[in-house]
């Protein structure tokens, strides 16, 4: 079982390849709108891209209500990574 | 009853071989009317920045008076069959890809089909924005299995009269005009099988809004318009069709390497980049972007791609191009053709 800042540094790549935001920058209390700049459909890319690296499943509905960073980590350790 | 080969040989197939298929022609028409952001934004409360942050798109094309389904069609078609070196009479089959034909029935095909002299088989389909590949498959097994020769397959839409202006997911995307391919007999087989199907379980994701019935007799009678919850398409479109993607060159029997051309449906120049990564294209790959100063004009985006990278010589005769088209449904087709 992958610890949560094993998950979170594995999200951060993740976000980093498909946005070109540094890694260091994609922190837990960070907001993917207001702090990143990540817009809705970059969150797809990088939700797909965590679901194949961390062997869950991320639904649509699901994606809207994972604000923060740290929302994306924890749904990703209670899914079962 | 004892069946010899021969009598399988001779059994309703007319005496026709089994034979190849082409494009060898292509055209488009494009709209006059150059319709930049500026022009939309008030109504969306957008700016011309977010439009090409969210699309790609910084301008598109907007149909006009005298320019029909029918009309645009035409001035499609004219070229393509000038490229093609056939004349209209000479068109056996005519198969139309539209969501925007105002009529029920009957379809536009035999009106574009008699425009050009010809009487043969004329029908529309609605396939939404995997319309022009569909086509194309059919074009190929009708010509594959002797039951045609020449057939026009176009993509057309008007997609401006069904759309929402004051919409903010769609009011920026949408756009209209034609494209035209003429499918005719190889000695080589220059279209590849298709890969199709469809997810009617995402019936609801890309669809029009009112059904007409409710409308007409509802308090404020007026024209359906196109909604698409943008998400859930986004995934699909780049995911689901990169595998669909992958499977078409294995039908076709060959890899990414062996192609020059990618010619996703203009759906937004944000799936096309991640579906051309997503695909894994060589870099030398020439990837469709009509949709960056015509917008998404659906069943009509891939030939109109197409044609305008033969004019600036993206694309060249003899190249493998992949085309993969996409849209309400859910539903799709892909198929590798050889350039023209």
């Amino acid at each position: 079982m992958a610890t949560t800042e094993e998950i979170r540094a594995g999200l951060a790549e993740l976000v980093n390849e498909v946005t070109g935001i540094p890694a260091d920058d994609v922190q837990l209390d960070k907001s993917f709108v207001a702090d990143l700049d990540v817009d809705s459909l970059s969150m797809v890319e990088v939700v797909v891209a965590a679901e194949e690296k961390f062997g869950v499943s991320i639904p649509d509905s699901e994606v809207k209500n994972l604000k923060t960073v740290g929302d994306a980590v924890s749904f990703i350790e209670s899914a079962g990574a | 009853m004892t069946v010899t080969s021969k009598g399988h040989a001779s059994a309703l197939s007319g005496g026709v071989p089994t034979r190849h298929s082409r494009i060898s022609g292509v055209g488009g028409y494009r709209p006059k009317r150059v319709v930049p952001n500026s022009e939309i934004v008030d109504r969306i409360d957008s700016s011309d920045e977010w439009i090409r942050e969210r699309s790609g798109i910084i301008e598109r094309r907007i149909a006009g008076e005298g320019e029909g389904i029918i009309e645009m069609s035409s001035w499609a078609a004219e070229p393509a069959l000038e490229m093609a070196g056939i004349s209209g009479d000479q068109l056996d089959a005519v198969i139309l890809a539209t969501v925007t034909w105002p009529y029920q029935t009957p379809a536009a095909a035999p009106l574009l089909a008699e425009h050009f002299g010809s009487k043969g088989a004329a029908f529309d389909i609605s396939a939404a924005c995997a319309g022009f590949c569909h086509g194309i498959a059919l074009a190929r097994d009708a010509i594959k299995g002797g039951t045609s020769t020449y057939a026009l397959v176009i993509g057309v839409e008007r997609l401006s009269d069904i759309t929402d202006t004051d919409d903010r997911g769609t009011a920026f995307i949408f756009a209209d005009g034609a494209g035209a391919a003429i499918v005719g007999p190889s000695e080589a087989d220059d279209i590849g099988p298709v890969v199709w199907g469809s997810d009617g379980g995402n019936y609801d994701l890309i669809r029009q809004k009112e059904d007409w019935m409710e409308l007409v007799t509802s308090d404020s009678p007026g024209i359906p318009h196109l909604v698409m919850d943008g998400n859930p398409v986004f995934r699909w479109a780049v995911f689901t069709m990169a595998k669909v993607a992958q499977e078409t060159l294995e039908k076709s029997g060959i890899t990414a390497d062996d192609l020059d051309v990618f010619l996703p449906h203009q759906a937004n120049l944000r799936i096309v980049d991640a579906l051309a990564r997503a695909t894994h294209l060589p870099e030398r790959v020439q990837v469709a972007d009509d949709i960056i100063h015509n917008g998404n004009t659906s069943a009509a985006s891939i030939p109109l791609a197409l044609h305008a990278m033969l004019a600036d010589g993206r694309a060249k005769s003899g190249d493998k191009a992949l085309m993969i088209a996409f849209g309400a449904g859910l539903s799709y087709a892909a198929q590798v053709v050889t350039v023209p």
